[in-house]
């Protein structure tokens, strides 16, 4: 017997378990149901606590039979395998954390544990969220749920695939360059990279710390300001957490655009796009006008640096973050006659090839002697960057772009070029540059059924913003759904 | 010391732990002496994921130091991450300050001997966590973390010292003023005091800076002052023979009282400094200085001129009396219940550090709290009992912890002023020896002393030698 209920958005598993029309048991075993008939092919989970998860499940049954239970109570999610769970292993998708147990939650899970949400697993996703494609995982790499021969993006692609594939309610990701709504755009369901700040990286494994943030995968925009509810705010244990209050996000859906002003940058419509991609995404700023949004030509004129610019800042800091896995305290290690021999043979086996390529670049772009030349310019660049936007947003109250330059590539076909990989989040790491939110949903699709992501940027803390114009669009269009 | 022919040029950079409850980036107590590894959590563990934040405390701390010191405070200073690999630095970075430290510039006098006192500039003083120690058994290298992320100030000073003498001296300043403003209890042993030593020699007469050698990791003011001079002597002895002084990094070893150059895999020279992403800039408003100066206790050099001038002490009694706080706050304690402070200073300087010294223990555990010092003392002056019985009685209280009348009570020390007891005890003794009393009369001034001890026995050496004077003089003249 199959259900559907895996397939349930928040909001309509919500309002059956409270309506008691539904457990969070049933809903639980209905996505570890799902997590069997189809992960073996999409390889969304490196891990599945199915004991753990149904004990969750029980207590949050337990809580919604109370009364008063949080919005998310009963909700099971996929948690991106770099945050760090308690008591249930955390590996970042690489050998040298491959059997590393952690010891404490990142604040954003003791915030969803205390929601009430259920944790099926840990998804795949680049090792140490360093790519675009989740080709880089230690453990293979996930498939997109649309096409199987076809890469989910990354660094999130395993949580992408397993809420396209109805494996999970919703996930959690996170975003350095565009980790969360490229691999949205690929699957073709919403994610949101929130304003840097406002959401707590405590306990969330470092790549770049300046750029990093946490955000979710949801099958809906309004789902997504569910999650942000819960996600946002303070925490005392990271001094880069922002003290603003957190917005009811629920209550900026009003689907109301009307002389809203969207800025189209110019710099976004390259040449050698996709046609299709282009064409979705104009598409989608016709609906919006016809919805009485107003749409303004802008200009980025330093977008043409961002790559560089990331590519120097990420790994600068990816450099040092990752200096701490050496053997010494937990994780791989390799014996050797003394410790330095211990530290090379261990980071040596634990670290895969891109890791160890971005390690090297931001040391040497560290390095007495290159640091003005490189690490500084690219300083300044980033401020170029953040006053490009901030300009823009003089004209304009949100910025809508295509979120990558052409659909999922197939499996292979970028890995043997770092650099055009790389330029996979041409359109999206500007964004971590200026510390914005972004948010991805689906738009249309090519071809080949492969899905198009329209990307909404907002100004600093503008996430009612996003979400408002995101739901808006929403209404009136109705994403598919893969046939696995 | 250097030589007839060369100066030595020496500049110091000291680390002292800031006496916080709390570690600098997370909530881990600094209490010393806890079994290995039982003071951490997973950010001074170095876990994956986890995030610094700053103790307010330790801030107030080195502004506190800086203050002292006479440096600026800088209302926007940054936190860096500086990198090296080694196994007891957790995050194989560690969090300092580099370009833009919390205290700029600055000085600390020397107050000489007896002539102008000596002006040492510093740098900087920046804020930066401890690492944890590395413990080495023969078959194994363990690694105790309890010590990683305790806060330190790093005081840098500049190249302005000369001998060993004065850096010591120099230390011995430092550390009085760490321990006066509450920043650091200084305790040497326990590595909360730590130095390096940057050692140039250059002909004497010439301005310019040498090659230096810097000594690490010194953590006793005998083995910096050992360090240093045989570094002076080795760097002349190459210069003497026609080398060049190499650009390097020793380790002093105690054993042997040599310095020996570091691997150099031992040491990273490229640190690979960037500001910490993961800690806002550190802004300290004006209101916040202002509080902290306006709290400041007196220092040293302040403490130091007072004796001086209110109490007229000699700059040597000053100098021992001030070095540490609780002494002389013991001896401060003294004064307000005695006439005359000099007998208080030479009480604490003699007998009160005498027993510290010996015991190896704080003042307040050594010895009687100063109330009760200050109670003998008051007694010698009242001549109630004498100075020995004082002394007597003092060495009694340190083991028995009892009160100075309790003491004097039941030793019997108590003095005999009373006149006609004591006159008549002069006349037992003048009759008993009327030849010495003759012989006396004629001349033989010396037997005066014969006849005080003569009535002192007779008394049993309770007897006030002051009126056993004026009464035998009274009765020789006859």
């Amino acid at each position: 017997m199959t259900s559907d209920l895996h397939k349930l958005t928040i909001v309509e598993a919500q309002a059956r378990l409270s309506r008691r029309e539904l457990t969070a048991r049933e809903l639980t075993r209905a996505c570890l149901d799902r997590i069997a008939a189809v992960d073996s092919r999409v390889n969304a989970f490196l891990t599945v606590s199915e004991d753990a998860a149904l004990a969750q499940a029980d207590a949050a049954d337990a809580r919604i039979n109370a009364g008063g239970a949080p919005a998310l109570c009963g909700i099971p999610l996929g948690i991106k395998d770099i945050f760090c769970t308690r008591g249930l292993r955390t590996t970042c998708a690489s050998r040298i954390l491959e059997n590393f147990i952690p010891t404490f939650d990142a604040t954003v899970i003791e915030r969803l544990r205390e929601a009430g949400t259920v944790f099926l697993g840990k998804t795949n996703m680049d090792e140490f969220a360093m790519g675009s494609s989740t080709e880089n995982s230690a453990f293979g790499p996930t498939r997109n749920p649309f096409d199987l021969e076809r890469v989910p993006g990354g660094s999130s692609g395993g949580s992408g695939a397993a809420v396209a594939a109805d494996e999970c309610i919703a996930a959690l990701g996170t975003d350095t360059g565009g980790s969360i709504r490229l691999p949205a755009a690929f699957c073709g369901i919403v994610g949101i990279k929130p304003t840097y700040s406002r959401v707590s990286r405590y306990g969330v494994i470092a790549y770049a710390s300046s750029l990093d943030q946490v955000g979710p995968f949801t099958k809906s925009v309004r789902d997504a300001a569910i999650m942000m509810q819960a996600l946002a705010g303070i925490d005392p244990r990271d001094a880069t957490s922002s003290a603003r209050p957190v917005p009811d996000y629920l209550r900026a859906l009003t689907g109301e655009v009307k002389n809203l002003r969207i800025g189209v940058p110019r710099e976004y419509f390259v040449e050698g796009m996709q046609p299709e991609v282009e064409r979705a995404i104009r598409g989608a700023l016709a609906s919006y006008r016809e919805l009485g949004a107003e749409t303004v030509e802008i200009s980025l004129p330093h977008t043409e640096y961002a790559i560089a610019a990331y590519y120097l800042i990420a790994t600068a800091e990816a450099s040092a973050n990752l200096a701490r896995y050496d053997g010494m305290r937990y994780g791989l290690r390799v014996e050797a006659d003394d410790h330095i021999g211990l530290y090379n043979r261990s980071r040596d086996a634990g670290f895969g090839a891109e890791v160890k390529r971005r390690i090297m670049l931001g040391t040497f772009a560290l390095s007495a002697g290159y640091y003005d030349a490189y690490y500084l310019k690219a300083q300044k660049v980033r401020t170029l960057i953040r006053r490009d936007f901030e300009r823009a947003f003089e004209r304009c109250d949100l910025i809508a772009t295509p979120t990558t330059p052409a659909t999922a590539f197939r499996i292979g076909e970028r890995t043997a070029d770092p650099l055009q990989m790389y330029l996979s989040d041409i359109f999206t790491i500007s964004v971590n540059l200026a510390g914005l939110p972004g948010l991805a949903m689906p738009c249309g699709y090519d071809d080949r059924g492969m899905p198009v992501g329209l990307q909404l940027i907002g100004p600093p803390f503008g996430e009612e913003t996003i979400l408002r114009a995101g739901e808006a669009f929403e209404r009136a269009f109705t994403p598919r759904r893969p046939a696995l | 010391m250097a030589s007839e022919a060369y100066e030595a040029v020496i500049g110091l950079e000291v680390h002292a732990h800031l006496q916080t409850a709390a570690k600098l980036f997370c909530g881990c107590t600094t209490k010393f002496g806890a079994p290995p590894n039982d003071n951490v959590c997973p950010v001074c563990m170095g876990m994956p994921g986890v995030l610094p934040v700053l103790n307010k405390r330790a801030v107030e701390l080195a502004i506190r130091m800086g203050l002292a010191a006479h440096c600026e405070i800088a209302p926007f200073s940054l936190f860096d991450r500086k990198s090296y690999f080694y196994p007891d630095l957790p995050k194989g970075y560690q969090i300092s300050q580099y370009e833009l430290p919390i205290c700029k510039g600055g000085y600390v006098e020397l107050p000489g001997d007896g002539g102008a006192p000596r002006r040492i500039r510093l740098v900087r003083i920046h804020i930066e966590e401890d690492a944890g120690k590395n413990i080495h058994e023969s078959n194994a290298s363990l690694i105790d973390f309890n010590r990683s992320g305790v806060p330190l100030v790093e005081i840098v000073s500049e190249p302005d010292l000369r001998s060993a003498e004065e850096a010591v001296e120099y230390l011995h300043e430092l550390r009085s003023i760490l321990v006066y403003v509450g920043a650091s209890d200084g305790k040497l042993e326990e590595g909360a005091f730590r130095c390096d030593c940057n050692v140039s020699i250059r002909p004497r007469g010439s301005s310019e800076l040498g090659v230096k050698t810097e000594i690490k990791n010194l953590n006793s003011l005998r083995f910096v002052e050992k360090a240093i001079n045989y570094e002076i002597k080795r760097q002349v002895g190459i210069l003497e023979s026609g080398g060049r002084i190499p650009q390097e990094t020793h380790l002093f070893d105690p054993e042997r009282d040599v310095t020996r150059p570091m691997r150099s895999k031992e040491f990273a020279n490229d640190y690979r400094y960037f500001p910490e992403p993961d800690l806002p800039p550190l802004r300290v408003p004006p209101a916040m200085v202002d509080e902290i100066r306006a709290a400041m206790p007196e220092l040293p050099a302040e403490r130091r001129a007072r004796y001086a001038s209110e109490l007229g002490l000699g700059g040597y009694e000053v100098g021992v009396l001030t070095r540490e706080r609780e002494v002389a706050d013991y001896f401060e304690a003294m004064i307000p219940r005695l006439k005359n402070p000099k007998s208080a200073a030479n009480w604490v300087m003699t007998e009160v550090l005498r027993i510290v010294n010996e015991s190896g223990k704080p003042i307040e555990e050594a010895v009687p709290p100063a109330a009760e010092s200050a109670a003998l003392l008051k007694m010698v002056e009242e001549t109630k009992i004498s100075f020995n019985a004082a002394k007597t009685a003092f060495a009694a209280m340190v083991k028995s912890s009892k009160s100075a009348a309790a003491t004097i009570e039941e030793l019997g020390l108590v003095q005999v002023s009373d006149e006609p007891a004591i006159a008549a005890a002069c006349d037992a003794v003048l009759a008993a020896e009327p030849d010495k009393v003759a012989e006396y009369r004629a001349g033989r001034d010396k037997l005066f002393g014969f006849f005080v001890g003569q009535v002192m026995k007779a008394m049993g050496g309770k007897a006030n030698p002051k009126v056993i004077n004026e009464v035998l003089r009274k009765k020789l003249a006859g």
